[in-house]
C-alpha cells in the first residue's frame, strides 16, 4: 500500500516545448516538439489548431528520429581528389563519369553502417573537411565551369522539404549570379500536370479552397489520391465530413483505399483512364441537363466547341475502355452536379501520367458545368504533396517562373526582380530554363555539366531509374545538400550537411496555401547548418569570384529578412510577416499587412478572367498491358514512409514498414501461382525488382502497386520515363509489367517479416 | 437564446444547450475534470466534475449536463467536495498515479488519502511493448476513455482500442488481446496525445525514464529488430 503518493522521479519533464510546422506532408500540421537536453522525447499537437486540431499521424507524432540516426552526416564532406586538385577537371576521367560510384556508394550505402574506412586511399573517397574548404571547393568549381560554359551549364534543384527562405535564396543564387533558370524542385514530379491545366484553365494553380472546408461539402470526388495514407489528417477531416456532417464521397481509385469504406460510391477505373471517365460525367451532366448555366454563361468560355468534343464520352464509351460500370459514371455525375457545395480532391493519380494535362483538365471541366468553384465548401483541389511543395513554387523555385508566378519571358517581371536585386537591366535570363527531368536528361558535355542539389533524391524519385543513372554519372559536379548521404548523394562531388527543420528557422506554405512558422527546437548536430545559412555564405563567395559584389544581397542576418525581400516584389506575400504568423498561420493571398488571408478563391473571378473549357480526347497511357508484360504496375507511397525514404528509412518507421512488398489481387496470385509472403521478380522493359507479395483486394485485377520509397526495390527502375508533352510529368502511374515467383535467396534485403493487420 | 442560472450564488447568462461545465468555465468558475477533454466527447465517466444542483436527488456531472434556465448550482458544497475526494481515493487505492502530476495536485487541494482504502485491490497488469511507437502501461490507466474515442469517431475512425471485460475487469485493449501490429491501428499516436496519466507513452520518453540514453535510443532505431526494452 501507498502511504503517499509521488511523482515518479525518473519522469522526464521537458526543458522547452516548441511549436513548429511538419517537415511530412502538405497538410501542415503543426507541433509542439518537447526537449530534454536538445532531445526531442515526444511531440503533441495543440488541439486548437485550425489545420489539424491535434490529431496528428505516425510520420509527424513519432517519424523525426532521423535527426538523431547515427548515419546522419554532420561534416562537410569532399571527394578525396577535390582536396588533392580543388578542382574536377584534372582527374582522370576514369573519376569524371564515375563508372565504379555504385561500387563505392550506390546501394551498399544502406547495408553497410560506415562509409567505406580501408587502407586503399581511392580518388573517390569521401573526406571530412571544414565549412571555408568545402564551400570554397563548391564556389571554385561552379564558378570554373560557369566561366567556360556558361549558364546553360549550371542548374539547381530547390526542395519542397526546405523553408520558403531557403528556396528563395538559392533560386536567387542561380538567377542572379549564374544567369540561369535552370532552376526546379519535385513539383515536376507530383503536380506539375495539375499546375498547367490550372494555369490554361483558369490563371492559377493552388487549391481553391482549404482542406478544413471539407465538411462544408455535400458531395465530394476524391481522385488519384490515397488521402488516408498521404495525407492523413486531411483523411480525418474527409471521414469526419462524411460521419457526421452527412457528406457523400465519391472515390475514383483503381485501388481499393481505406477511403472506399467510407464513400457513397466507388469507381474502380483502370489506371490512366481518367480522361474517359470524368468526360462522361460532364456527358451526363450536359445531356441530363444538370448543368448551371448561369456559372456556365457568366464565368467560362469555349463551352460550345467543349460539348462536341464531349458527344463520343458516352458512359458505355468510357466503361469499356475504364472498366467502370456505366451505371455508377451516371449515379457520380449526378450526385456531384446536384450537389449544394459539391468539391474535387484530387492527387498524383491524375497527374502523373502522360495526359496528366489532360486528366486534370478534365476535372477542372466538372467544376465549371457546375459551377462547383469560388464559394466555400467547393472547390478544385489539387492536394500538394510535399509540406512545402505550394512554397517552394511560390518562391520561383520554378524554371519558367520567377516568384509569385511572374514568367521569366516576361520584360516586365524580370525588370521587376533586376531592380529587386540590384542588377543591371537585362542582366536577368528571359530564356526559360529546364525542368527537374531534362535538367538530368541534358546533363552531358554541351548541356548541363554541374548540379546542385538541395534535399532531393532524384536516384529514387525519377522514373526509370536506370537511364537517371546514366545522366546523373555525366555530370561534370555534383553538390548535394542534405541530411545524409543518400542514392543521389553517392553521385556527388561535394556533401554539405544541412540542419533538420527542428533545427532552424523559417517558414512553410501547406497545401492551404496558409504560411506558417518552422523553429529552432533544438542545436543542429554536429556541423550541420541552416540551408539559409549555408546559401548566405555560398552566395558570398560566388559574387566575388563572379566579379558582381554589388548587386544582389546576400548578407541577411535572419530569414524573417529574407522574407521580408522576397514579399516586397511578391504581392501574394505583402502582407505576412514573422510577427503575424507567430500563432496562426496566414493564408495568401496576403495583399497588405491588415488583410485576414483568402480561404476561398475565385469568388468573383479567375485571375486568367473566364475559365477556359479545353475540349480533350482520350490518349491511352504510353505502355499498355499485352501478352509478354500482362500487368499493369502503379506507384505510390505509403503512411508509414516518405518518397526516397531519406528520412523515414533512418527513423523508427522503417521498423513498422521494413521492406517493400507489392500488392496483387488474390485472383492474379492464384493464376500465377503466388503466394501471400512469396519473393517475386516484377520485370518492366526497363529494369527488374524483386520483393515479397502481399495477396490483397486492395488492388484490382490486372492492377500491381509498388511503394517507391525502397532503395533495395527500387520501383522506379519500372517506371516509364514517356512525359507530358506540356507539363513534362513522367507518367510514374502505370507501365506494364510482368511479375512470376522468385527465390528467397533473390531478395536483396530480405527482412524479418512483419505482419500488420492494417495492410 | 440565452439563459440565465445561478452557480455559486452568482447569477450567470449563457447560451441554450451549453453544458454546466461550459457555463462555469466561461464565468471564471473552475470545475475540475479528469476524464473530459476538449477533442473527445463529454461521457461522464470519471464523475470529478459533479456539482450538486438544487432540488435534484444526485450530484451531476457537469460536463454532460446541459444548463437549464432558473438552475440553481453548487460547485463546491460540502456534498460535492466529499464526493471529489472520495473519487480520488478511490483511484489512488486502485491505480498507479505517479506519471499523473494534475490529479496528484488534485488529491493535495481535496485533502485526499491514498490509504483511506488499504483493501482495495490495485489493477496492475504488464506493460505491453509490442508495436515501435508507443507503450501501454494499463496499471496507470484510469479508464477516462479518451484513447477509444479518438481512435474511433472522435478523431481518427480507425477502431483498434475498445473496453475489454466487464466491472472489476474492465480494461483498455484491442479486439481479441491482438498485439497493436495486428490490429487495424495506424500508429497515429493520437490516444498518447490525449492520455492524462503516462499509461499511453511514446516508447521514446518511455525509454529515456528507464534510464537509456538519447545516444543509445538513437542506436537503437537502426535496428531492424523491434526495439525491446531489456530488463
Amino acid at each position: 500500500m501507498v502511504a503517499e503518493l509521488r511523482l515518479d522521479e525518473k519522469r522526464v519533464v521537458a526543458d522547452r516545448v516548441v511549436t513548429t510546422t511538419c517537415s511530412y506532408c502538405g497538410v501542415g500540421c503543426n507541433l509542439e516538439l518537447h526537449v530534454k537536453d536538445d532531445f526531442i522525447f515526444m511531440v503533441t499537437s495543440p488541439f486548437d489548431s485550425p489545420v489539424n486540431k491535434g490529431n496528428l499521424c505516425v510520420k509527424g507524432r513519432f517519424g523525426y528520429d532521423y535527426i538523431y540516426h547515427p548515419k546522419r552526416v554532420t561534416k562537410p564532406m569532399v571527394r578525396r581528389y577535390l582536396l588533392e586538385s580543388k578542382q574536377s577537371s584534372v582527374v582522370s576521367d576514369q573519376w569524371k563519369n564515375r563508372k565504379d560510384a555504385p561500387d563505392l556508394g550506390y546501394k551498399s550505402l544502406l547495408a553497410n553502417s560506415q562509409l567505406p574506412t580501408t587502407n586503399y586511399q581511392s580518388p573517390w573517397d569521401w573526406v571530412e573537411t571544414d565549412w571555408d574548404t568545402a564551400l570554397d571547393i563548391v564556389a571554385d568549381n561552379l564558378v570554373r565551369i560557369y566561366k567556360r560554359d556558361g549558364s546553360d551549364a549550371m542548374a539547381v534543384y530547390c526542395c519542397a522539404k526546405a523553408t520558403n527562405e531557403d528556396n528563395y535564396l538559392l533560386q536567387k543564387i542561380y538567377r542572379a549570379l549564374f544567369r540561369t533558370n535552370n532552376v526546379d524542385h519535385c513539383t515536376r514530379l507530383c503536380h506539375a500536370g495539375s499546375v498547367v491545366a490550372l494555369q490554361k484553365a483558369i490563371g492559377s494553380s493552388a487549391m481553391s479552397n482549404t482542406a478544413s472546408q471539407v465538411i462544408m461539402n455535400d458531395v465530394f470526388i476524391v481522385t488519384g489520391s490515397n488521402t488516408g495514407e498521404n495525407h492523413p489528417i486531411i483523411a480525418l477531416q474527409m471521414k469526419e465530413a462524411v460521419q457526421k456532417y452527412g457528406a457523400k464521397m465519391i472515390v475514383v481509385d483503381p485501388r481499393r483505399i481505406d477511403l472506399v469504406d467510407f464513400a457513397e460510391l466507388w469507381l474502380p477505373l483502370k489506371p490512366g483512364t481518367n480522361v474517359p471517365v470524368f468526360s462522361a460525367m460532364a456527358h451526363v451532366i450536359v445531356k441530363e441537363n444538370l448543368v448551371n448555366w448561369d456559372f456556365v454563361n457568366r464565368r467560362t468560355e469555349g463551352f460550345e466547341t467543349f460539348v462536341e468534343s464531349l458527344e463520343k464520352f458516352t458512359p458505355e464509351y468510357a466503361e469499356e475502355i475504364s472498366g467502370v460500370p456505366a451505371e455508377d459514371i451516371r449515379k457520380a455525375a449526378r450526385m456531384y452536379a446536384t450537389a449544394k457545395n459539391g468539391a474535387i480532391y484530387w492527387g498524383m493519380g491524375i497527374s502523373q501520367l502522360s495526359h496528366g494535362t489532360a486528366s486534370a483538365l478534365a476535372l477542372i471541366h466538372l467544376a465549371f458545368l457546375t459551377g462547383h468553384v469560388g464559394r466555400d465548401g467547393t472547390g478544385l483541389n489539387p492536394l500538394r504533396g510535399q509540406n512545402n511543395v505550394q512554397g517552394a513554387s511560390d518562391m520561383g523555385a520554378m524554371p519558367f517562373h520567377y516568384p509569385g508566378y511572374m514568367r521569366v519571358d516576361n520584360e516586365e517581371n524580370a525588370r521587376k526582380w533586376e531592380q529587386a536585386w540590384n542588377i543591371e537591366p537585362g542582366g536577368l535570363s528571359r530564356k526559360l530554363g529546364l525542368t527537374t527531368t531534362e535538367i538530368l536528361s541534358h546533363a552531358h558535355p554541351g548541356g548541363v555539366r554541374a548540379l546542385y542539389i538541395m534535399g532531393e533524391n532524384p536516384m529514387m524519385s525519377e522514373p526509370n531509374l536506370n537511364e537517371t543513372r546514366k545522366h546523373i554519372e555525366q555530370l561534370e559536379f555534383l553538390v548535394t545538400q542534405d541530411l545524409f548521404i543518400n542514392e543521389t548523394g553517392a553521385f556527388a562531388d561535394v556533401f554539405l550537411p544541412a540542419a533538420s527543420f527542428a533545427e532552424k528557422d523559417g517558414t512553410f506554405t501547406n497545401t492551404d496555401r496558409r504560411v506558417q512558422r518552422v523553429r529552432v527546437a533544438i542545436a543542429p548536430r554536429g556541423q550541420a547548418r541552416p540551408d539559409w545559412k549555408i546559401l548566405c555564405d555560398l552566395a558570398t563567395r560566388l559574387e566575388v569570384r563572379l566579379g558582381r559584389e554589388r548587386s544582389a544581397k546576400w548578407d541577411y542576418e535572419s530569414p524573417e529578412e529574407i522574407l521580408r525581400e522576397m514579399a516586397s516584389v511578391n504581392k501574394d506575400y505583402a502582407g505576412v510577416t514573422y510577427e503575424r504568423i507567430e500563432k496562426v498561420g496566414l493564408i495568401y493571398p496576403v495583399p497588405t499587412l491588415d488583410h485576414p488571408g483568402t480561404p476561398t478563391l475565385f469568388t468573383e473571378t479567375f485571375p486568367s478572367g473566364r475559365g477556359k473549357f479545353i475540349p480533350l480526347d482520350y490518349v491511352p497511357v504510353m505502355e499498355q498491358a499485352d501478352d509478354e508484360y500482362p500487368f499493369i504496375l502503379t506507384t505510390g507511397r505509403l503512411l508509414e514512409h516518405w518518397h526516397g525514404g531519406t528520412m523515414t528509412r533512418h527513423s523508427s518507421l522503417n521498423e513498422a514498414y521494413p521492406e517493400a512488398r507489392v500488392e496483387i489481387h488474390p485472383a492474379d496470385a492464384e493464376m500465377h501461382g503466388i503466394t501471400d509472403g512469396m519473393p517475386v521478380r516484377v520485370t518492366s522493359r526497363r529494369g527488374e525488382v524483386v520483393l515479397r507479395a502481399t495477396v490483397t483486394e486492395k488492388t484490382t485485377v490486372g492492377v500491381i502497386f509498388i511503394p517507391w520509397h525502397f532503395s533495395e526495390a527500387a520501383a522506379n527502375l519500372l517506371t516509364n520515363d514517356a512525359l507530358d508533352p506540356e507539363a513534362k510529368i513522367p507518367e510514374f502511374k502505370a507501365c506494364a509489367v510482368q511479375v512470376f515467383p522468385a527465390r528467397e535467396e533473390e531478395l536483396t534485403h530480405p527482412e524479418v517479416e512483419v505482419r500488420r493487420g492494417r495492410y | 437564446m440565452e439563459i440565465i442560472l445561478t452557480m455559486d450564488g452568482k447569477e450567470i447568462t449563457v447560451e441554450d444547450g451549453q453544458t454546466l461545465l461550459e457555463a462555469a468555465r466561461e464565468n471564471g468558475i473552475d470545475i475540475p475534470t479528469i476524464c473530459w477533454h476538449e477533442a473527445t466527447t463529454a461521457n461522464g465517466l470519471c464523475r470529478m466534475c459533479v456539482v450538486e444542483v438544487e432540488g435534484w436527488r444526485t450530484l451531476q456531472p457537469a460536463c454532460v449536463v446541459k444548463a437549464g434556465a432558473g438552475m440553481k448550482v453548487q460547485t463546491r458544497s460540502e456534498k460535492v467536495v466529499r464526493a471529489r475526494k472520495t473519487i480520488l481515493e478511490m483511484l489512488a487505492s486502485t491505480m498507479d498515479l505517479s506519471d499523473a502530476p494534475e490529479i496528484l495536485t488534485m488529491m493535495d487541494e481535496y485533502g485526499a488519502s491514498a490509504s483511506r482504502f488499504p483493501d482495495a485491490v490495485r489493477r496492475e497488469s504488464e506493460i505491453k511493448d509490442d508495436n515501435p511507437m508507443y507503450i501501454r502501461d494499463y496499471s496507470k490507466c484510469l479508464l477516462c476513455w479518451r484513447c477509444v474515442q479518438v481512435c474511433a469517431d472522435d478523431a481518427q475512425y480507425t477502431y483498434a482500442l475498445n473496453f475489454e471485460g466487464r466491472g472489476y475487469e474492465t480494461q483498455i485493449g484491442t479486439f481479441f488481446d491482438k498485439s497493436i501490429p495486428e490490429t487495424t491501428c495506424v500508429l497515429c499516436g493520437q490516444c498518447v496525445g490525449v492520455c492524462p496519466t503516462g499509461a499511453l507513452k511514446p516508447k521514446r520518453q518511455y525509454l529515456l525514464e528507464r534510464g537509456v540514453s538519447a545516444e543509445e535510443i538513437s542506436v537503437m532505431n537502426t535496428g531492424r529488430k523491434q526495439r525491446k526494452v531489456k530488463d
